[in-house]
């Protein structure tokens, strides 16, 4: 089988366990709902705040619901262990962890399309003009935060303070990607709309290498 | 019922090789210096108090953990190679006719019966899958249920599709660990029939298991592990039964 397939085989048992249970992206779309609201309760942001400050706020959003959202992926294999049963399967590692990420990135895209027009009422932000270029630097964002965070559930599926470890180990390693993708959402709610060239190259770099470190590693990250 | 026959044929009989294997759990040693050979279609009993390292070794062999010291390799397999789990990443063709019944069921309990045996059937990529998924749920007895969500499957069910899901595809080398915890009366005459049929087969069976199970009349050799260590081997080609009746009366 090839992984690619098997890949696709893997996402569609994810999304049905995940539409079935509804577990994780009801927990992702509320808690970052209530981040998003809650700074604009407690800052009341002007228009020019909200440009300034809203596209770190919203990726702080996505990042922290990211973080809550990632940490099941590989520890709810476990209480069967049907990690096991994935990794007997005479399928290639990476096309487990890849099943993952792509179901991963759809969840996650699906928590955005719902929190993106409540950010951008509640903070006053016009996404009129930018909504293609907007989905553009979202995506890649998703994508890196995904890559990234999938492959660390796998690393601290097997630790017994997992829940903790994931954050500390992931949101400093995002670092970069939330600068990036801050300054490239912030150049699209300024006043003037530009797509920035460097920081959406450096997000696509960060996606590929990080995408690249996980399709080399996989092998060691399946083991037990 | 002739996809029931053609799932009881194994493509090829696969015999495990062990050479002085040691797995180690930090300072706690679970296995310690084990060689062994299984020669293809024998059927083993791997017998033993807890704590033997019975699961360990059923891990090993699954590839589903790399021994700390010595090797792991296949006969009579598409080809001999290493056993260790970094290899089989790249050499995974064996692990098509591999079969692990473990001590978890191996199951998604929010899929259904029928939704668990296709998903891992797409995944062995096996032809004809929802004919072999039908033929599978009812040689379990789950036909009736399955569009039932596993997690309402009481525990005896629940073992039931996990032997049909090790079954699926299949396997000439099975792994038994402890495979008839929570089977009933009728659950367990299901079982030894099924496990009667791959013997005649020719599948290569190795089974941890307590020394009154049933199923073990069917064993072509005993093997004791204590302390990790194996302690007494009836031998391939030896008869497994002074040996069984020994444990059983220690047991």
């Amino acid at each position: 089988m090839t992984t690619v397939r098997a890949a696709g085989t893997i996402l569609a048992k994810e999304l049905r366990l995940e539409f079935r249970t509804r577990e994780l992206l009801t927990a992702t779309v509320i808690f970052a709902l209530v981040v998003v609201v809650l700074f604009s309760f407690a800052f009341d942001p002007t228009p020019a705040e909200s440009r300034r400050y809203g596209p770190g706020l919203l990726w702080i959003a996505f990042l922290f619901a990211g973080s809550l959202m990632l940490n099941p992926s590989f520890s709810r294999e476990q209480s069967n262990e049907t990690l096991d049963a994935l990794r007997m399967a005479p399928v290639a590692s990476f096309a487990i962890l890849l099943g993952k990420i792509l179901a991963n990135f759809i969840f996650m895209s699906l928590a955005e399309i719902l929190l993106v027009p409540i950010f951008a009422v509640l903070y006053n932000v016009s996404l009129a003009g930018i909504v293609g270029r907007l989905i553009f630097v979202l995506v890649l964002g998703t994508l890196g935060l995904t890559v990234t965070g999938t492959v660390f559930s796998a690393i601290s599926a097997h630790a017994r303070m997992r829940e903790l470890l994931l954050p500390l180990l992931l949101l400093p390693i995002l670092t970069p990607l939330l600068i990036a993708a801050v300054e490239s959402t912030a150049a699209l709610f300024a006043e003037q709309p530009t797509l920035d060239r460097t920081w959406v190259a450096f997000l696509a770099g960060f996606d590929i290498v990080f995408l690249t470190a996980s399709w080399l590693l996989c092998d060691y990250l399946m083991e037990d | 019922m002739a996809a029931t026959t053609a799932a009881a044929q194994p493509a090829l009989t696969l015999g495990i090789s062990l050479r002085g294997v040691e797995k180690r759990f930090g300072a706690f040693a679970a296995l310690r210096d084990v060689s062994l050979e299984i020669l293809p279609g024998e059927f083993v009993a791997l017998l033993g108090p807890n704590g033997a390292g019975k699961t360990t070794l059923l891990r090993i062999a699954a590839l589903l953990s790399n021994p700390t010291r010595g090797g792991v390799s296949f006969t009579n397999g598409p080809a001999t190679i290493s056993g260790r789990v970094r290899a089989q990443a790249i050499f995974h063709r064996p692990k098509h006719v591999i079969g692990l019944v473990a001590h978890n069921t191996l199951l998604y309990d929010d899929l259904t019966a029928a939704e668990n045996l296709t998903f891992f059937a797409k995944l062995y990529a096996l032809e004809n899958f929802p004919t072999r998924v039908g033929v599978a749920l009812e040689d379990c007895g789950l036909a009736t249920r399955a569009g039932s969500l596993v997690r309402t499957f009481s525990r005896g069910m629940r073992q039931r599709l996990a032997i049909a899901r090790a079954l699926l595809h299949a396997p000439s080398l099975l792994l038994l660990d402890e495979p008839a915890a929570g089977l009933d009366r009728q659950g367990l005459l299901w079982f030894g029939d099924r496990l009667a049929r791959l013997k005649q087969a020719g599948c290569t069976v190795l089974m941890s298991t307590h020394a009154r199970n049933e199923s073990l009349d069917l064993a072509t050799r005993a093997i004791a592990l204590a302390g990790g260590r194996v302690e007494r081997d009836s031998g391939s080609g030896g008869d497994p039964a002074p040996l069984l009746a020994a444990l059983r009366s220690e047991a």
